[in-house]
C-alpha cells in the first residue's frame, strides 16, 4: 500500500520581528482535504489566544495561507497574517483581556497548527496533525535595552546597533499607565533611539501632578545621550502620550520636537498644566458616558461637542514641526477625528497646517497598535480605582488593516522627517 | 565625498535566521556613486575571529543590495547574496588550519554586519564606520527539541521537530574526527526530520572499555529511533560523510536490522573489507598508510590510500545489492578520499546489477571533501586530530576553491533535502 508521510506545517521566517509579516505553508496533505490552520499563544499572563481559518488543501496536498482562501474562523478571505491579528482570548477566558508584552527581550512564541476538517472550537482537546513554533520579536539582534532613572524620569531607553549617533524618539503611552517598552524597542529595531517613559500611575495620585516640566527632562535625557543626534528627537504618543505631545510641540520653549507621531490624541489644554488638569477636563463631562449593551464605557461623548474657546484647547497654531495624527473613525474612547478636523482649522488659521498630515481610517477604534497585533475592542481600565471595561471601538478587520497601514506610513514619516539627508519635511 | 553618517540605513532581513536560509542585506540613503566595504564579523566558540569584506559602488538611487548588485573586490567578486558568510576566513595573524564547527547548537552563531565609507582592504578599526547591525544565525528552528540519548549505551543526541509528531527520522554520521557532532542533525530537524547526530568513534563506551564499537552500536542506534514513539519506524534514512559514509553503505546493505527509506553519502567511498568489524575497516586503512602524500605546504594527501579501486569483491560494499534509494555527493577536488573514483565504481556496479535507478550522484568539480550545509567559511585545509591511540595532529588537506565549494555545498544541501522530503515524507516504495 502506498501512501504519503506526515503533513508538515512551516512558517517562514520561523523567527522574525512583529511587524514582519510570515508565510504559513502546509504540505503533504491528501489533495482536496478540508483543514483547520490555527495558532495558539499563551501571554504572559498565562491567558490563552487563538485564531482560525478554514482552508482546502489544492491537488498537491498544499495549503498556502498566503496565497489562499479562509472560508470560515476567526478570519475569511486571503489573509496572510489573519492567524496573528484575528487572535482572541479562547472561550471562557476572563472578559476585558488586552495582550500586552512586558518582558520584549524574548520573544512571543505562537503555535501554528494544522487540524483535519473545519473545526470550530475545542482545539485543546484534540491533537493536531502538524504544529511549527514561531517567535515574534519586539526587539531586534544588538539591540539595547538601557534602564532609565534619573533627574526624576522613570523610563526604559533602547538604542539601536551600530556607531550612531541615532535620532531619538521619546514614546508615551496613554491613561493606563505604567511602562510599556514593547513599541520602543521595535522602533530602536527600526534605527531610533527610543525612550519608552513612565509617566503615569493609576494606582499613584502624585502622578497626577506631573507637569509639562517632566516630559521636557525625559525628552531631553533622550536629546542629551551621546548615542542620540540631539537635532533629531521627536515625539510619538497614544492617547494620553499624544495629548503629552501636542503640548510639548506647541507649549514648550524648553525642548523643539523633530517631529512627532500621534496616535487616537487630541488637542485638550490642561489647565494648571498637570496630567491629572487633562483628567479633570476630561471628567468635567463624566455625565456624557453611556454605556452600551455590555455595560462597556463609551467615553467620546465627553469631548464633544469640541470646544470653541481656545483656552480650553493646545494653540496647535503654535506647532513648528512636522505633526502626524493617526486615528480610527471608530473610536469610542474620543473623538478624535473631530478633533483632528478642529486641529487642522486651528492650523490653517494660524498658516502651518503644512505641516499637518491626518490618517483616519474607517471602522478602526482607539488602540492603534502596531501590525498584526490583535484588535482590542473593550478592555479592563482603572478608573478612579475602579477597574470598569471601557469600550475602544473599531472592527476587527478594518482596525487590523489601519494597524497594518499606518505603522508603514509611521515609519515612512520617521524616515523621512529624521533619516533623510534633505531635512525634516512636511508632508510625507 | 564624506557621507553624513546618520543618513546611512543598514538592514540584513531576516535578522534571526536558520544557517541555511539566505538573507537580503540592503543599504540606503546613500549619496549616488558612493563607495562602501561591507565588512562581516563574527567570534566563534573557541574565541577566533573570523572576517569577509566586499567592496561595493552605490547606484543612482543610492541603494546598495547585495543579493543584486556586484562586490568589485574583497573575499568574493560579482553578486553573491550569501558572500558574506561563506567568504569568511581567520583574521590575519590568526592561527593555521582552522575549521568553524559550532558545538552548542542551542545558541545562534552571532555575526555583525557593518558599512564602511571607501573600499577598504584592511584596518577596519580606523575607518569610518557608517552602520551595523548584528545578525542571528540558528541551526534549531524554534520548537526543536534536543534530547541526549544514553540507551544502549549510545553516545547520541536525538533533535526532534517542533510538534506533535511522528515523524521520519534519521541517523546522522561524521567522520573520522569522531566526536558527537550535532549541528548538521539539529538543522535537519528544523526541516522536520527527527535526526540523531552519533558518536560512533569516541563514544563514552570506547573511552571506558578501550574498544571500537562494531555493527551492533549501529543497529541499536537505529533501534533507537524506530522504536521512539515520535518517530515513523518505517521512514528512517541515514546520512554519512567520510567514514560515516562507510558505515552508511554497509548498514545499508548488509545489516538485517537498519532497512533504510534512503540515505546520502557524502565525500566517502565503498571501498572496505567487507564481513569485518569496523576496527577492521579502520586497520585496512592504516596498513595503506604508505601512499600517504604531502603537498608543497605538508599538508596531508590520504587520498590514495583507497586508489586504486580494488576489483576484488570482498573489498567493496556489494552496491548491487541495494535496495533503497542512495544520494551520493562528491567533490571532484577531494584530496581526502578518492570520493569521485568511488562513486563511478558504484555507479558501475549498479549499472551492472541492475539497480543503478536508485542511485542519484551529484559531483562537484573544483569541490573538495568536507561538503557541510551551506554558507558556511569554507576550509581548504585544516588542522585533523585522529582518533588513533595516541592520537597524532596533522594539517589534513580537503581540497577544493573557494568559490566553487562553497556553490557546491548550497546546491548539494539543497538537492538533499529534496531526495530525503521525497523518500521519507512522499510516498512508499519498497525496494527495487
Amino acid at each position: 500500500m502506498s501512501h504519503t508521510g506526515p503533513p508538515v506545517v512551516s512558517v517562514h521566517p520561523s523567527r522574525a520581528m512583529v511587524d514582519e509579516a510570515f508565510k504559513v505553508q502546509v504540505e503533504n496533505l491528501p489533495p482536496g482535504s478540508p483543514v483547520t490552520l490555527h495558532s495558539l499563544h499563551q501571554s504572559e499572563d498565562k491567558d490563552y489566544w487563538e485564531a482560525f481559518g478554514h482552508y482546502v488543501s489544492d491537488h498537491r496536498g498544499t495549503v498556502s495561507v498566503a496565497d489562499d482562501l479562509s472560508c470560515g474562523g476567526t478570519y475569511t478571505g486571503k489573509e496572510a497574517m489573519g492567524l496573528l491579528w484575528s487572535m482572541r482570548p479562547v472561550p471562557g477566558s476572563r472578559e476585558g483581556l488586552r495582550l500586552r508584552k512586558l518582558n520584549v527581550c524574548i520573544p512571543q512564541l505562537v503555535n501554528i497548527s494544522v487540524y483535519s476538517g473545519h473545526v470550530g472550537g475545542g482545539f485543546r482537546e484534540q491533537d493536531p496533525l502538524a504544529s511549527a513554533l514561531t517567535e515574534r520579536w519586539y526587539m531586534a539582534p544588538g539591540v539595547r535595552r538601557i534602564d532609565i532613572k534619573e533627574k526624576g524620569v522613570r523610563g526604559t531607553l533602547f538604542i539601536p546597533h551600530g556607531p550612531g549617533p541615532f535620532p531619538g524618539l521619546l514614546d508615551m503611552w496613554g491613561g493606563g499607565g505604567g511602562l510599556l517598552e514593547y513599541r520602543a524597542a521595535l522602533l530602536a529595531s527600526h534605527g531610533y533611539a527610543s525612550m519608552a517613559l513612565e509617566y503615569f500611575n493609576p494606582a499613584e495620585v502624585n502622578t497626577a501632578e506631573l507637569e509639562l516640566n517632566y516630559f521636557e527632562t525625559a525628552f531631553n535625557i533622550v536629546r542629551d545621550h551621546p548615542q542620540v543626534m540631539s537635532d533629531r528627537v521627536g515625539l510619538f504618543g497614544l492617547s494620553l502620550g499624544s495629548i503629552v505631545s501636542i503640548s510639548l510641540a506647541a507649549l514648550s520653549s524648553v525642548v523643539k520636537p523633530c517631529c512627532c507621531v500621534c496616535i487616537s490624541g487630541n488637542h485638550t489644554h490642561a489647565r494648571g498644566g498637570t496630567i491629572g488638569g487633562v483628567f479633570n477636563e476630561f471628567f468635567k463631562n463624566l455625565h456624557k458616558v453611556r454605556m452600551d449593551e455590555n455595560k462597556y464605557e463609551i467615553w467620546r461623548g465627553m469631548g464633544l461637542p469640541i470646544p470653541d474657546d481656545i483656552s480650553q484647547k493646545v494653540d496647535v497654531g503654535k506647532i513648528s514641526c512636522p505633526i502626524l495624527l493617526v486615528n480610527g473613525d471608530d473610536d469610542q474612547n474620543w473623538p478624535t477625528v473631530e478633533c483632528a478636523e478642529d486641529m487642522a482649522q486651528m492650523m490653517r488659521a494660524a498658516g502651518n497646517e503644512h505641516l499637518l498630515t491626518r490618517l483616519e481610517y474607517p471602522d478602526a477604534g482607539h488602540l492603534i497598535e502596531p501590525p498584526y497585533s490583535p484588535h482590542f475592542r473593550a478592555t479592563k481600565f482603572i478608573k478612579d480605582g475602579q477597574k470598569v471595561i471601557l469600550l475602544w471601538g473599531g472592527t476587527t478587520k478594518p482596525h487590523s488593516d489601519a494597524q497594518e497601514d499606518s505603522w508603514k506610513k509611521i515609519l515612512a514619516f520617521l524616515q523621512q522627517n529624521m533619516y533623510s539627508s534633505s531635512g525634516p519635511r512636511a508632508k510625507l | 565625498m564624506d557621507m553624513k553618517q546618520h543618513c546611512v540605513k543598514l538592514s540584513v532581513q531576516p535578522s534571526r535566521g536558520l544557517v541555511d536560509e539566505k538573507f537580503t542585506v540592503l543599504v540606503q540613503n546613500l549619496l549616488p556613486g558612493f563607495q562602501l566595504t561591507f565588512h562581516a564579523l563574527h567570534q566563534c566558540e573557541d574565541g577566533h575571529s573570523w572576517e569577509a569584506f566586499a567592496h561595493y559602488t552605490a547606484d543612482t538611487t543610492g541603494t546598495v543590495n547585495v543579493s543584486q548588485d556586484p562586490s568589485l573586490d574583497g573575499t568574493y567578486s560579482g553578486v553573491e547574496p550569501m558572500g558574506l558568510l561563506w567568504s569568511l576566513r581567520p583574521v590575519p595573524g590568526s592561527k593555521s588550519g582552522l575549521r568553524m564547527r559550532k558545538k552548542n547548537v542551542q545558541t545562534p552563531m552571532v555575526v555583525t554586519i557593518s558599512v564602511y565609507q571607501g573600499h577598504q582592504m584592511e584596518g577596519f578599526l580606523d575607518r569610518v564606520l557608517l552602520a551595523s547591525v548584528v545578525v542571528e544565525r540558528w541551526y534549531m528552528a524554534p520548537g526543536v527539541r534536543r534530547v541526549p540519548i544514553t540507551d544502549g549505551k549510545l553516545t547520541a543526541t536525538l533533535f526532534l521537530p517542533s510538534g506533535p509528531g511522528p515523524f521520519p527520522g534519521l541517523l546522522d554520521l561524521w567522520g573520522n574526527g569522531g566526536k558527537l557532532v550535532e549541528y548538521r542533525a539539529a538543522l535537519l530537524a528544523s526541516h522536520g526530520i527527527a535526526s540523531m547526530a552519533l558518536d560512533y568513534l569516541t563514544p563514552q563506551i570506547t573511552k571506558e572499555t578501550g574498544k571500537i564499537v562494531d555493527n551492533d552500536y549501529f543497529e541499536t542506534a537505529y533501534r533507537v529511533l524506530e522504536q521512539h514513539p515520535q518517530i515513523l519506524g518505517s521512514r528512517i534514512a541515514m546520512l554519512g560523510l567520510s567514514f560515516g559514509t562507510s558505515v552508511t553503505l554497509r548498514m545499508a546493505v548488509y545489516s538485517q536490522v537498519v532497512k533504510l527509506s534512503c540515505a546520502v553519502c557524502i565525500s566517502g567511498s565503498h571501498v572496505q573489507p567487507i564481513g569485518g568489524s569496523v576496527e577492521e575497516i579502520l586497520a585496512y586503512f592504516k596498513k595503506n598508510a604508505d601512499k600517504t602524500r604531502f603537498d608543497e605546504n605538508k599538508q596531508v594527501i590520504w587520498r590514495d590510500l583507497l586508489l586504486p579501486i580494488p576489483t576484488d569483491p570482498s573489498l567493496k560494499v556489494d552496491m548491487g545489492r541495494l535496495q533503497c534509494p542512495l544520494m551520493l555527493v562528491v567533490g571532484e577536488d577531494d584530496q581526502n578520499w578518492p570520493s569521485y573514483e568511488s562513486a563511478m565504481d558504484m555507479k558501475e556496479m549498479m549499472e551492472r546489477a541492475g539497480n543503478s535507478h536508485l542511485l542519484t550522484v551529484l559531483s562537484y568539480k573544483n569541490a573538495g571533501h568536507l561538503i557541510e550545509p551551506p554558507f558556511m567559511p569554507f576550509a581548504r585545509a585544516s588542522t585533523f586530530k585522529t582518533v588513533t591511540n595516541p592520537p597524532t595532529k596533522v594539517m589534513a588537506l580537503w581540497g577544493g576553491e573557494l568559490v566553487a565549494h562553497s556553490r557546491a555545498q548550497e546546491d548539494a544541501w539543497r538537492k538533499t533535502l529534496v531526495f530525503l522530503r521525497e523518500n521519507l515524507y512522499g510516498s512508499m516504495k519498497h525496494g527495487a
